[in-house]
């Protein structure tokens, strides 16, 4: 059946009769195809770039030619990394507030046993000084305690009726600012228990508790912040496979004429991108409106507390960090939806 | 160029056959007409060289690669070396004439500025210079073909291959783009052409195959006085 009769009769007259050029090229298929390559096409990096400035191009016009759905896209994502973004912000503010027992509390107050002298406190002071947590050390002895008390509270008279003075020498200790409230207990409880040491106080309640709400929130921040991520992936993923439907007849004629699946997956991930870096400008932007409506009533309530507190905002850092994070989850939901629906279209 | 090795092509949904034990060999440089009757296998046997199908038996080798063992990722520099021209033209809506036949230009990553000047050159060839802003949905049949076939060429595939190129055109243009083929053997390019045109084919005398029910029954060899 495969009779190879006659053919090439044809070509090589044709060959002789057009003369030069063909003569030069006929006989090197080969190398007239490989040539352009070498001579042409520019540089591996410049021609890299080229290819991705393509996809990036091909992406954003896809997303033009259907704006108020990729604009809803961008803005679901940008609502969604808001708002862990937002509570974020409002868990640093908190924590800066509740940070401000730094310069007073907590004090630990260790009472020495009645008939300590002098010069066991002053010894004591010293001793505990040195320990790791510790601050300072303010030793009061018996006699200097009663008479701030006098002062204080005004019961001259009925202190004049003791015979004795009924107060024990005292070490106010106070403690790194760097510690934790449980840092601060476990310190307190280990100085109770050293030499000399009748009893101990630790007035920091209020402080674990705010502690433990704070530690919580934190901990919701993550659970919500990963749920949230998750939305972001499957949004973008869904968008994107609603545009690899749409685009189905052009990744069939890519691939039919020779691209690669790397060059149809590109302006796919381009576009998961682009949604991802909008919609953490969008997120970002939400964020710095948040502060500006909250900053007057913020200012007010704390000057209601006599004490002077601005609302801290994303800053750049935070902000950048929010476009990165935009970015790989629009770059990952587009993944997603890129590796299920692009490998399975097959050019007819 | 190209061989086939008692290829057959089984359709397993459909459970028809669209080729049967076809063997085959074309040399490089050399213009083939492929020809039967509807649904006598014409398509089927070219959409095996670039690998739009496999075969289920038998080998297609290109340029002595066996195309049935290409590994997947290679399979895209053999299509980009394998220009086809396509029976429903496959043109992209929303580019234009221009952006349609720069497609491969982009995929090879010729530079902006030559990839520009070869497809107004492609075009040229096939008469659509004046109609590179138009998009497809706005040309006649003739032109989406013609089109297709300045896309199939502006690389200048070593392998072309054209099903019904000339379907929607007149014999004067219908001549002048088998001239533009036949010009490319002259460079060494190997053509394959399907087509119902028996006028045309008896014409220009060309080798030609004939194929009737997934068989090889013809070779005709080409005329001498072409
Ligand atoms: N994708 C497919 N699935 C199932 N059967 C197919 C498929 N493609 C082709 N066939 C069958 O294979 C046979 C050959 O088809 P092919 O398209 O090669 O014919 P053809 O010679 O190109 O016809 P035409 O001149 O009408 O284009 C036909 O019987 C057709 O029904
Ligand atoms: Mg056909």
């Amino acid at each position: 059946m495969a009779r190879r009769t006659g053919h090439g009769a044809t070509p090589r007259r044709r060959q002789r009769r057009s003369g030069g050029w063909a003569q030069r090229l006929v006989p090197r298929t080969r190398r007239r195809r490989d040539r352009p390559r070498s001579r042409r096409a520019p540089p591996a990096p410049l021609l890299y770039l080229l290819r991705h400035g393509q996809a990036a191009a091909r992406a954003l016009a896809w997303a033009r030619s259907a704006p108020v759905h990729s604009l809803l896209t961008a803005a679901v994502v940008g609502i969604a990394l808001a708002l862990p973004a937002v509570f974020m912000l409002a868990l640093a503010n908190a924590e800066r507030v509740a940070g401000g027992w730094g310069a007073g509390a907590p004090r630990i107050s260790l009472f020495l046993e009645q008939d300590a002298g002098t010069e066991t406190l002053q010894r004591r002071a010293d001793a505990i000084a040195e320990r790791p947590g510790v601050a300072g050390v303010e030793p009061i002895t018996p006699e200097e305690a009663l008479a701030a008390f006098r002062a204080d509270s005004g019961l001259d008279a009925a202190l004049e009726l003791l015979d004795e003075n009924p107060l024990p020498p005292v070490l106010v200790v106070t403690v790194e600012p760097s510690l934790s409230p449980s840092e601060v207990s476990r310190l307190a409880d280990r100085l109770a228990g050293t030499e000399a040491i009748a009893r101990m106080r630790l007035d920091q309640a209020w402080v674990e508790r705010l502690h433990a709400i704070l530690a919580l929130a934190e901990r919701a921040l993550w659970s919500t912040g990963a749920l949230l991520a998750l939305a972001v992936v499957l949004v973008v993923g869904n968008t994107i496979r609603l545009t690899i439907e749409s685009r189905r007849e052009e990744v069939e004629i890519v691939k039919l004429i020779g691209g690669s699946n790397g060059l149809v997956r590109r302006p796919f991930l381009y576009e998961g991108l682009g949604y991802g870096l909008l919609g953490g400008g969008i997120a970002w932007g939400l964020t710095g409106l948040g502060r500006w409506s909250l900053a007057g009533p913020a200012e007010r309530l704390a000057e209601a507390y006599g004490t002077a507190f601005t609302l801290s905002g994303l800053g750049l850092g935070n902000g950048l960090l929010l476009l990165l994070i935009g970015a790989g989850l629009g770059v990952l939901g587009a993944w997603t939806a890129v590796a299920r629906h692009l490998a399975a279209i097959e050019p007819r | 160029m190209i061989r086939l090795d008692r290829v057959s092509k089984r359709y397993q949904q459909a459970g028809r056959d669209g080729l049967r034990g076809v063997s085959l060999a074309v040399g490089e440089g050399e213009l083939v007409f492929v020809t039967g009757h509807s649904g006598a296998g014409k398509s089927t046997l070219l959409r095996l060289i670039p690998r739009l199908e496999r075969p289920s038996g038998g080998r297609v080798l290109v340029g002595g690669v066996d195309v049935g063992q290409l590994p997947r990722r290679k399979v895209p520099l053999l299509r980009q070396r394998v220009g086809v021209t396509f029976q429903d033209h496959r043109l992209l809506a929303d580019r234009t004439v221009f952006g349609n036949v720069a497609l491969p230009l982009e995929i090879a990553g010729i530079p902006r500025r030559e990839a520009a000047r070869r497809v107004r050159a492609a075009l040229d060839k096939v008469g659509l210079l004046g109609k590179e802003g138009a998009y497809p949905v706005t040309l006649s049949g003739g032109e989406q073909q013609r089109a297709g076939i300045a896309r199939a060429v502006v690389n200048r595939p070593p392998v072309l291959l054209a099903d019904e190129p000339t379907g929607n055109l007149d014999p004067g243009l219908s001549d002048e783009i088998m001239r533009l083929f036949t010009a490319f053997t002259g460079i060494g390019t190997t053509v394959l052409v399907a087509t119902h045109d028996m006028g045309l084919v008896d014409r220009l005398g060309h080798r030609t195959l004939s194929l009737r029910e997934g068989e090889l029954v013809a070779d005709r060899p080409a005329r001498e006085a072409a």
